[in-house]
């Protein structure tokens, strides 16, 4: 008996603890984050702050709040504009770029901005023999490989020298890997200069805390106009789910990459939901060198058998718009908008197929379980199996972890597959035709098309679009690429996703950057 | 007992040479590498070359083996290319995290499956004996990461009692009641399966101990309930559910990498995760040796103590 009243007692006494231990909690589980500071879910934690350093997404956001550019982009487009140049010229040939820099600019540690910081960047990241070549490795330094030269002409003029007219140069200025680091910041940090970040922008770096969180305040010394919020923490919330409820319990103020199903939770008073198209094109790479997909045809055929329409809103929930062709409306102003989708035609499909012979063809077809930019990559490879079974196609999918995946279709599909799925995001209309598309680009050149698409005038075409200096005659030149390369087929046009995000009712003046890019600097938290 | 010890400590030698064998050639195995997941859509055969030889990765595998273990003797894990840091600190602030959240779990756990299995057997076929091994059936069947979703759901997002996510406040945080906060949630959630087994084993333990003639006698005597119970009974079952708390204890800490993912708890399964996704090479390999050092390290523990309970072990 003794065992059983003592048993009660403390089974009524631990009751009771459980019961009111939630009652010293409440103060601190449901603070509301605190006024002026603007709270980011963002998706993982970054690798470093260093710009050059770094390839995601996911850490550009933050970089692009400490640092700036010799030139940026302007705002809700994707056209270059004035940063820390306030000009420049272009040599008649295209080779020689002379910058104008922004006067009475100072890092965030007080050191001068100027033709020898610019210089000292450049070279860090090109130079192999410069003292500080080894704070890297630095990936995506092949965006400015055809600098030779850089020259600090006098204090507030800089001048790069290319091997060869290159016109994506002023926009690849514009992407984070072109930032402006202070020269003395990385001196004093060497190798761990990226988790103590120096740049010229709205905000400076206050704290890294490991796996927890980023700070950075307002830089009350900044050129322009001062950010509009006193700080900005950046938190990695890797789980989608566990991101979504932290936005709903109003631990965080805004969080980016919502996945779509998740975005009917946000559609109440106390949300704003923001959409971006972006520079983001999700494919099917075909295989125009063996088997079906050799003839034009039955590529066009495939692009009417799929049903983009349905895959944009029903898999993607919405999150996507229909893509017409290999160019991103986003790069507007090299965007061919005569162009249509290829519409939603089974008939027409199956009519193409039996003209080229191949009704009832067996397909392979590489299919990933995620990554970057791939959206939702297995559920949308079985509504394509589906679709194109539906006109006679007898498609076998197999799918790749992610890495796994890039290992066998970067190499080119011969003798592998038929098909594979493939998403890019990039920063000039250049990028992607020029590296997917050329025959010069095939795998064994190094390249990334893997389908070996090869038409002489695209070919043409984009390396006359690529040394032209003339804005208006590269948009003439992609236009005209887009609408052969549309006829032809080389792919499956599906997607070209929105980048989405959330903020609370106490954030204002937010707008997402077809860029991709988080700039926060105008950005106002109650 | 000191050379009992020794031995068990030598003995743990060769298995963490297996498992840094092990480890290794299965990063090296597994497809892919560090600078086509740095490089992704950029990963040019030319650039990943260049990447993989500025990373150190060009050399051949045996060779890199014995570099890194070599490095690793002399308490050098490398640096991470994810993380840009060295690897042995990512490794220890990560691992710290999980050792509390699994560490509070076990407590949890340990506790209160000890006190439900000798209530159980206290009571057989009576009513709390029927109520907890209901529970107990319901705990072991759900999965700890739906449970947490659960939790989630119903405590941070409906009635607003716990955070949800998180190990501290992210501004103006910290302190011992902030991290207790955030430890309720997640630590029930992991504690929940690892509670019903050791109700259970210590239930049957605690019966067939009950059963034994010293228990008749200690009554016979006239020792109270209580104390037969807890003095005599349990010290006597505590030896078959030692060995179970050690087993425990490591389901406890590798189901806290789902519940480190559901509750964003920065700990070593989190990180370990994300390093194999991103082939971190370096930092897995690290995460997995410090990780299985410490399994051996516990499973010696548990012998010992064993042993100390029951002098027939000892050998």
């Amino acid at each position: 008996m003794t065992l059983l009243s003592w048993t009660r007692r403390t089974v009524l006494a631990m009751g009771a603890a459980l019961a009111l231990s939630p009652l010293a909690a409440p103060l601190a589980a449901s603070a509301q984050t605190p006024e002026g500071v603007l709270i980011v879910g963002q998706v993982a934690e970054p690798k470093s702050l260093d710009p050059a350093a770094v390839t995601a997404v996911n850490d550009f956001r933050i970089l692009v709040n400490l640092y700036e550019g010799l030139t940026r982009y302007k705002p809700g487009t994707l056209e270059v504009a004035p940063g820390l140049a306030t000009s420049w010229v272009v040599s008649e040939d295209g080779t020689e770029y002379t910058f104008k820099l922004r006067e009475g600019v100072t890092f965030h540690d007080g050191t001068p901005f100027n033709a020898e910081a610019v210089k000292f960047n450049f070279d860090r990241m090109l130079k192999e023999d410069h003292s500080f070549h080894n704070t890297g490795p630095f990936p995506l330094a092949f965006f400015f490989s055809s600098v030779t030269e850089t020259t600090a002409v006098d204090d507030l003029t800089v001048k790069f020298t290319l091997s060869a007219p290159y016109a994506p140069f002023l926009s690849n200025l514009a992407y984070p890997t072109g930032l402006i680091v202070s020269p003395a910041a990385v001196e004093a940090g060497g190798a761990d200069y990226g988790r103590s970040p120096v740049g010229t922008g709205p905000f400076k770096f206050v704290e890294w805390r490991a796996n927890e969180a980023v700070v950075v305040e307002r830089y009350e010394d900044y050129w322009g106009e001062k950010a509009g919020t006193q700080a900005v923490v950046f938190r990695p919330i890797e789980d989608a789910n566990t991101r979504t409820a932290e936005m709903i319990a109003g631990g965080i103020d805004m969080m980016v990459e919502v996945p779509p199903t998740s975005l009917s939770q946000f559609s109440g008073d106390g949300f704003t939901v923001a959409e971006q198209a972006g520079p983001h094109v999700w494919f099917l790479i075909l295989n125009a060198k063996e088997g079906p997909f050799a003839d034009k045809r039955v590529r066009q055929a495939a692009n009417y058998a799929i049903n983009k329409e349905a895959l944009v809103n029903d898999v993607l929930e919405g999150t996507a718009e229909v893509a017409a062709g290999p160019t991103p409306p986003a790069f507007a102003w090299a965007y061919n908008s005569d162009l249509e989708p290829y519409p939603y035609d089974p008939e027409k499909a199956k009519a193409l197929l039996a003209e080229a012979g191949a009704e009832g063809a067996s397909l392979t077809f590489y299919v990933t379980e995620g990554g970057s930019g791939m959206l939702d990559p297995v559920a949308m490879g079985t509504a394509i199996q589906a679709d194109l079974a539906a006109v006679g196609l007898d498609v076998k999918i197999e799918t790749y972890e992610w890495n796994t995946f890039l290992g066998n279709v970067n190499p080119g599909l011969e003798g592998k597959a038929d098909m594979a799925e493939m998403a890019w995001m990039t920063n000039d209309p250049d990028t992607l035709p020029y590296l997917a598309l050329r025959t010069d680009a095939w795998p064994d050149k190094g390249g990334f098309n893997s389908g070996y698409y090869s038409n002489a005038e695209v070919d043409a075409l984009l390396e006359e679009a690529r040394t032209a200096v003339d804005q208006g005659k590269r948009a003439e030149l992609y236009k005209k690429m887009q609408a052969i390369v549309q006829e032809d087929a080389p792919w499956v046009f599906v997607a070209n996703w929105k980048q989405n995000a959330v903020t609370s009712n106490r954030v204002e003046g937010f707008e997402l950057e077809p860029s991709f890019l988080l700039s926060l600097q105008n950005v106002v938290k109650k | 007992m000191g050379a009992y010890i020794l031995k068990r400590l030598a003995a743990a030698i060769p298995v963490m040479i297996g498992v840094s064998v092990l480890v290794f050639f299965i990063m090296a195995m597994i497809p892919g590498d560090p600078a086509t997941a740095i490089l992704g859509s950029y990963a040019t055969p030319e650039n990943v070359e260049k990447l993989n030889r500025d990373l150190g990765l060009d050399k051949p595998l045996v060779a890199r083996y014995f570099i890194w273990l070599g490095n690793m003797l002399t308490g050098d894990f490398g640096r991470s290319y994810s993380q840009n840091k060295p690897v042995i600190d990512e490794v220890m602030g990560r691992f710290g995290n999980t050792l509390i959240l699994a560490g509070v779990a076990f407590v949890l756990c340990a506790v209160l499956g000890i006190l439900a299995g000798v209530i159980s057997a206290a009571r057989q076929y009576g009513f709390a004996d029927k109520a907890i091994t209901f529970v107990v059936l319901i705990g072991i069947s759900i999965p700890s990461f739906f449970l947490g979703m659960i939790l989630i759901i119903l405590f941070a997002l409906k009635w607003k009692l716990f955070p949800v996510s998180g190990m501290y406040l992210i501004y103006g945080g910290g302190g011992l009641a902030d991290l207790a906060n955030h430890l309720v949630l997640p630590a029930s959630a992991l504690a929940v399966v690892a509670t019903g087994v050791i109700a259970r084993l210590s239930r049957s333990a605690m019966l067939e101990v009950l059963r034994q003639d010293f228990i008749r006698t200690a009554r016979a005597k006239g020792v109270g309930e209580r104390r037969v119970i807890m003095g005599h009974a349990l010290k006597a079952a505590m030896v078959s559910i030692i060995p179970v708390l050690g087993i425990q204890a490591g389901f406890v800490i590798s189901g806290a990498v789902y519940i480190e993912m559901v509750f964003d708890w920065p700990g070593i399964g989190q990180m370990l995760v994300n390093a194999i996704r991103q082939r971190d090479v370096l930092l897995v390999q690290g995460g997995v040796v410090v990780v299985a050092a410490c399994y051996v390290l516990f499973n010696i523990v548990v012998d010992v103590a064993q042993g100390m309970l029951d002098p027939r072990i000892k050998t």
